[in-house]
């Protein structure tokens, strides 16, 4: 019977990488958009926004440096967003069907989609480290082994993320308001691109909406990792993050509740 | 109620209604579907055909009647209940930019079938489909027809002992719409398994077959073919089913 999982997962797995390595637009568009920020977007602030020494760091970064966390987080926040649009396209295709009528638990096919979502995704984080590294952005080696779990965690979180919000969106078209409505506000109001002692000085309740980012938990989770330190917080809120997601994507798709046959029904 | 009790109907539909809102999609609709017969689910666009088959395939959960596959309640017992069943949807489901095999072994995984078991089953069911030469194709090179071909194969890879398809020949021509019925009753034939075939295009019924008549979200009729004709006190089954759904019904929409 476990081998069953097993070959149900191996399967889904198998088959996202194939998509993947099909559509290699989608992999450089997915670098392009984090080196973008790296090279410009960085360069350009590097001589407004110092950083000061604050943990993990322990002594002055330049900016890029402070920014590559985020920008890893970022791949993966694009990442579980369009894992999400390519459920919403297989629902509207058809073959999202396929994958429902399989004997297998519900809840365990979800879970297999999201990982093989997360293993794309946690790819496409290394190959940007390697740019990154190459501009000059040198954590320490060991590094880019722990960060591999908290990659891993970081991206089950944002595709839960996704998944929830694939059980909500009825069409394609939607999809829009979702960069404007999620990937947008997440990201900006995060750690990513700014210190949060930066944020309070600005406005302090801001900096508490950005504490409380799930977003902000991933960021610090990878951006402390990357150091070979461990941020205990970061990792509980996106543990926590992770279990609520999930759960309400499960029951987002529990045909007994009645969404997908909402997202079915005619007119 | 996990174990079938001998000579359970391959599909048992009993008391069962659904609605989306204010419409109501089914009304207490009750019908069997026989093993090893071939049973055609006649209705027009909008009789409810594919919302019964998305409560078959528990898409959507039914909350009233039940729903049996050779005993095994669905609402009960999914895992069970969907492991007996192979389906073909109306739309096409395939991915059309990996190949037949690809394809084939995704569904095979998602069945929780090993490889190695997969393999010749797969072969086995392209051979019989006709295919085997396609396999390692993508499947956007294919024709329409042969697309549902691999669907049916797919669909019974799992080795299924039901199997539905909603509509399989829409959008085809006639040679391979002749083609796929042919199929299928084959299948019944040869397998013994049971067989769902919705459908609007009275031409694929013929003598012999088992036929539920399914207007506006009700079962009209259920039976062999020439039951329901003498029942309707018609000459063909195109007379029983325009005399049961008004003289409008007659001529269906749509066909290829």
């Amino acid at each position: 019977m476990i081998a069953a999982y097993v070959h149900c997962l191996r399967g889904i797995i198998v088959r996202e990488g194939l998509r993947f390595v099909h559509q290699r637009e989608r992999f450089i568009s997915a670098l392009v958009r984090p080196l973008v920020w790296l090279f410009i977007f960085a360069a350009g602030f590097r001589a407004v926004l110092g950083v000061s020494i604050m943990p993990p760091y322990d002594t002055y970064v330049l900016y890029e440096v402070y920014i590559v966390p985020g920008l890893v987080a970022m791949i993966q926040l694009f990442n579980g967003m369009q894992s999400s649009l390519s459920i919403v396209y297989d629902r509207e295709m058809g073959s999202m069907k396929t994958l429902l009528i399989s004997p297998l638990p519900r809840w365990y096919l979800l879970v297999c989609k999201l990982l093989a979502g997360v293993t794309v995704s946690v790819l496409q984080a290394y190959v940007f480290l390697a740019i990154a590294w190459l501009w000059g952005v040198e954590p320490p080696p060991l590094g880019y082994l722990a960060v591999l779990p908290a990659l891993i965690l970081s991206g089950l979180m944002l595709g839960a993320l996704g998944l929830l919000l694939s059980s909500f969106i009825k069409q394609l078209e939607n999809f829009a308001g979702v960069m404007n409505f999620v990937i947008f506000p997440m990201f900006f109001a995060s750690s990513a691109l700014y210190p949060l002692w930066r944020v309070r000085e600005a406005s302090p309740w801001l900096a508490d909406i950005c504490a409380l980012n799930p977003f902000t938990q991933a960021v610090e989770l990878i951006r402390f990792a990357l150091y070979c330190q461990f941020d205990l917080t970061a990792c509980l809120g996106l543990a926590g993050y992770l279990v609520l997601f999930l759960a309400c994507a499960i029951v987002g798709y529990d045909p007994a509740r009645g969404l997908m046959e909402r997202r079915g029904a005619p007119g | 109620m996990s174990d079938a009790p001998d000579g359970a109907p391959a599909l048992a539909v009993a008391g069962l209604s659904h609605a989306f809102g204010k419409i109501k999609a089914l009304d207490e609709v009750s019908f069997t579907v026989p093993a090893g017969r071939f049973t055609a689910l006649l209705g027009q666009n909008g009789a409810g055909k594919t919302t019964l088959f998305s409560l078959i395939t528990r898409l959507y959960s039914n909350r009233t009647g039940a729903i049996r596959i050779y005993g095994v309640d669905v609402r009960q017992n999914p895992s069970a209940a969907l492991a007996q069943m192979g389906v073909v949807f109306q739309q096409r489901t395939l991915d059309l930019d990996l190949s037949v095999l690809q394809n084939l072994h995704y569904h095979a995984a998602l069945h929780g079938i090993a490889p190695s078991v997969a393999r010749p089953r797969i072969e086995q069911e392209l051979t019989r489909a006709g295919l085997i030469d396609k396999a390692k194709q993508k499947v956007r090179t294919l024709s329409g027809g042969q697309i549902r071909r691999v669907e049916i194969a797919r669909a019974l890879i799992h080795r299924p002992r039901l199997l539905l398809l909603d509509e399989p020949t829409v959008g085809l021509d006639i040679g391979s719409r002749q083609d796929i019925v042919d199929h299928a009753r084959q299948l019944c034939r040869e397998q013994g398994i049971g067989l769902l075939w919705a459908t609007h295009l009275i031409d694929e019924i013929t003598a012999g077959d088992q036929v539920v008549i399914l207007h506006r979200g009700r079962v009209l009729a259920d039976g062999p073919v020439e039951d329901v004709v003498r029942q309707a006190g018609a000459d063909n089954i195109r007379d029983a089913f325009t005399r049961m759904t008004g003289p409008a019904a007659g001529s269906p929409r749509g066909s290829a």
